[in-house]
C-alpha cells in the first residue's frame, strides 16, 4: 500500500473513522438492541406482531413508500428546474428546498395541519371536493413528502450539474430523439444518485414522528404510525416494549439502504461492463 | 492491507470507544463523592414538572425566592423544565438532576419510587396526598353549545363529535377517560361491561386522538374540529379567558373525577445535592396562603379553604369521586385500562 495520500496514513485515518462511527453510531444502536435483548424471544415476538403494531407498520411503511416516490418524482423535476435554467428568484427556490432540514419537525406538523384542516386554505377546499387530508393517511403522506423532500433534490442536483451537455448535442445530432436522450444518456448517470435520495427519504421517513402526529389523528389501527406506538410503550415506562419497536425499524431501515446499496453497486459494475 | 489488520483496528476503535463512556462515567460518580456540609450563598434547585403548569410555577418561583430570601438570607434560582408528565418522569429516569417533581399524575411518581429515586412513602409526605392543588375534568364546549351538551350521556350520543387526546400517551386523557368511567359505573350501578359499551360508544365518537393534552386543546380551538373537549378545568378555564374569548363555554358535567396532580421530592437527588431542606420547604410553601393563591389565579383548585372561598365564583361546585374509589389507586387503574391490551386497547380492537 504506497499510495501518495495528502493526510498521513491510512491506518490512521481508518482508525479515526472507526471510532468516530462507533461512537456516534454503532454504540448507542447496540445499546437499543442490549435493551431489547431483556425480552424472552417469545415476548418480543409477541411485541412486535400484536395486531396494532402490525396495522402501524402498515401505516409506516406504506406512507412513506407513497412519500418517497412523490419525492422522486418532484425531487427530480426540482433539480432539474435549479440546474437546467436561469431564471430570477433562482436561488431562493434552491433555498428553500433546505428549509425542511431546518424547521423543528413539529413546526411543520403545526403548518401543514393548519393548512390541510378541513377549516384551513387548502383543506377547506379540498373537503369540498369530498377529499379529507388531515388526520387521515394522505395527510401523513403529505407530511412525509415535506420533511423528505430536500434528500432526492440535494443528491440529484450535483450529478445533474455533471451531465455534459455536449454529449446529448452529440446524441441529438445523431438523429436521437429526445425521450431516447432522456432514456439512454441522462438517466443512466442520475438513477444511482436519485436511488440514493430516495432511499434517505424513505428511511427519514419511516422514523418521523414530531411533524405526523399533529396531522395524522393517531386513530388506532388507522393511522397510528409505528414511532407513535413506540412512545406510548415509554409513556407506560415499558422500555423494553418500546426498543423491540425501535429495533425492528431500524432492521428494516437498516436493510432497504444495504439493499439500494448493492443496486448502486450492480448498475455500475454495469455500465463499466459496457 | 491483510484482513487481520483491518480487524485490529475495529477492535481498538470499539475499545477506544467503550473506553471513552467509561471515563465519562467514573468522572461522573467522583463528583458526586463530595458533599457538602456548608450552607452556600446560592443555591439552585430544578423543579421538572408536566405541560400546563409553565404560568403557575413562574410566578410561584418568584414569590418563593422572596420568601426564602427574606427567611434564610440564601438565594436561591428554581430552574422550570416542562413537557408531558410521562415524558418528564422517564427524563428524570434516565439521569435528568430534579430536586423536585411536580407531575400530572401519582402514576408517573410511582415510577420514580420503583427506580428507586423516591423514597417509599411519598404520597403521605405532604398533606392532601401530596397534592397541593386539584383539578377536575370538564366539557369546553363551543359558543351557545349548539348540540346542548350538559352531561356525560350526551357525549356519547351518535353524531357528536368529541376530542379528548391519547390515554396511551397523554396523561390528561387518562384523566379524560376515568371521568367518564367513573360515571359510567354509577349510572350503571357498578356494571363494568356497560361501563366498558359507555366507553366504546364514546371514542366511536372521537375523530382524532391527539398526542397530549395541548394537541388536543389546539385540534379543537384552532382546528374547530369536535364539538366538545374533554379537558382538565385549568386549561379549559386558560381556553375561555385567554385563548379564545367569547367563543367557548365551560359545561360542568353532573358528576367527575378529583384530579390530584402530586409532588414529591426527588430523595436520591436532593440528598446528592444538599438540597433536601429547601425541597421540603418548596413543596411545602405551595400549601401556604400565598402558594395557595398563585395555585387558585392559575386556574387551580386550592385546598385552602380561605383561599377557596374567595375563589368560589371560578370554581363551582361539582360532585366529584377519587380514582381509589373508581379504581383502586393509579397502579390499578393503568393495569386494568391503558396498559397494552387492557380495556382502552380492547376498546379498538377490530372485530
Amino acid at each position: 500500500m504506497k499510495k501518495y495520500s495528502v493526510i498521513p496514513g491510512f491506518s490512521l485515518t481508518l482508525g479515526c473513522t472507526l471510532l468516530y462511527v462507533s461512537l456516534i453510531v454503532v454504540l448507542p444502536l447496540s445499546l437499543l438492541f442490549y435493551k431489547a435483548a431483556s425480552l424472552k424471544w417469545s415476548d418480543f415476538w409477541k411485541i412486535i406482531t400484536d395486531e396494532r403494531v402490525l396495522a402501524s407498520y402498515r401505516v409506516s411503511f406504506g406512507t412513506s413508500l407513497i412519500a418517497a416516490c412523490l419525492n422522486a418524482g418532484f425531487g427530480l423535476l426540482l433539480a432539474w428546474v435549479l440546474v437546467r435554467y436561469r431564471f430570477p428568484g433562482r436561488k431562493l427556490i434552491d433555498a428553500l428546498v433546505d428549509l425542511p432540514f431546518a424547521l423543528p419537525t413539529a413546526v411543520a406538523g403545526i403548518a401543514l395541519t393548519t393548512l390541510y384542516a378541513g377549516n384551513g386554505w387548502i383543506g377547506h377546499g379540498l373537503e369540498k371536493l369530498g377529499i379529507k387530508v388531515a388526520f387521515t393517511p394522505l395527510g401523513i403522506i403529505v407530511a412525509l413528502t415535506f420533511i423528505g423532500l430536500p434528500f432526492v433534490v440535494r443528491t440529484v442536483q450535483p450529478v445533474l450539474e455533471e451531465v455534459e451537455i455536449h454529449v446529448e448535442e452529440a446524441a441529438a445530432s445523431l438523429g436521437a430523439t429526445s425521450w431516447q436522450i432522456f432514456h439512454r444518456v441522462i438517466a443512466p448517470q442520475i438513477v444511482p444518485a436519485l436511488l440514493t435520495g430516495v432511499a434517505l427519504a424513505f428511511a427519514r421517513a419511516l422514523g418521523e414522528y414530531g411533524s405526523v402526529v399533529f396531522i395524522s389523528g393517531n386513530m388506532p389501527m388507522k393511522t397510528e404510525i409505528t414511532p407513535l406506538l413506540i412512545m406510548s410503550k415509554l409513556e407506560q415506562f415499558d422500555y423494553a416494549g418500546a426498543t423491540a419497536l425501535a429495533a425492528v425499524l431500524l432492521v428494516a431501515s437498516f436493510c432497504i439502504l444495504l439493499a439500494v446499496n448493492v443496486i448502486q453497486w450492480r448498475l455500475s459494475r454495469y455500465r463499466m461492463a459496457r | 492491507m491483510k484482513k487481520s489488520h483491518k480487524w485490529v483496528h475495529v477492535l481498538l476503535a470499539s475499545s477506544l470507544a467503550l473506553g471513552v463512556a467509561g471515563c465519562s462515567s467514573a468522572g461522573e460518580s467522583k463528583e458526586t463523592a463530595q458533599t457538602k456540609t456548608v450552607q452556600p450563598k446560592a443555591v439552585q434547585l430544578l423543579n421538572v414538572s408536566y405541560d400546563p403548569t409553565r404560568e403557575l410555577y413562574q410566578d410561584y418561583n418568584k414569590e418563593f425566592a422572596a420568601y426564602w430570601k427574606q427567611k434564610t438570607g440564601q438565594d436561591v434560582t428554581i430552574k422550570q423544565s416542562h413537557g408531558g408528565s410521562g415524558k418528564q418522569a422517564r427524563s428524570v429516569i434516565d439521569g435528568l438532576e430534579a430536586d423536585v417533581v411536580t407531575l400530572a399524575l401519582g402514576y408517573d411518581i410511582d415510577a420514580l419510587e420503583a427506580k428507586g429515586l423516591i423514597k417509599p412513602g411519598w404520597q403521605k409526605e405532604f398533606a392532601h396526598n401530596s397534592a397541593p392543588s386539584t383539578s377536575t375534568i370538564v366539557f369546553l364546549v363551543r359558543k351557545g353549545n349548539p348540540k346542548q351538551i350538559k352531561d356525560w350521556n350526551d357525549v356519547v350520543k351518535p353524531g357528536i363529535s368529541v376530542i379528548t387526546p391519547n390515554p396511551k400517551t397523554s396523561g390528561g386523557a387518562r384523566w379524560n377517560y376515568l371521568a367518564a368511567w367513573g360515571y359510567a359505573l354509577k349510572k350503571n350501578n357498578n356494571d363494568e361491561a356497560k361501563a366498558k359499551e359507555f366507553l366504546a360508544q364514546l371514542f366511536k365518537n372521537v375523530p382524532v386522538l391527539d398526542s397530549g393534552a395541548r394537541g388536543a386543546t389546539t385540534t379543537f380551538v384552532e382546528r374547530g374540529i369536535g364539538d366538545v373537549l374533554l379537558t382538565w378545568e385549568n386549561d379549559a378555564l386558560l381556553a375561555v379567558n385567554k385563548l379564545g374569548k367569547g367563543n367557548f363555554e365551560i359545561v360542568y358535567p353532573s358528576v367527575s373525577i378529583l384530579a390530584e396532580p402530586p409532588v414529591a421530592i426527588v430523595d436520591k437527588v436532593a440528598d446528592k445535592h444538599g438540597t433536601q431542606e429547601i425541597s421540603k420547604a418548596y413543596l411545602e410553601y405551595l400549601y401556604s396562603p400565598k402558594g395557595q393563591e398563585i395555585e387558585a389565579r392559575n386556574y387551580y383548585r386550592p385546598q385552602d379553604k380561605t383561599v377557596a372561598e374567595k375563589y368560589r365564583q371560578q370554581f363551582p361546585a361539582i360532585k366529584m369521586f377519587t380514582i381509589d374509589e373508581i379504581a383502586g389507586g393509579w397502579k390499578k387503574a393503568q393495569a386494568k385500562h391503558f396498559s397494552d391490551g387492557a380495556l382502552f386497547d380492547q376498546i379498538y380492537k377490530p372485530h
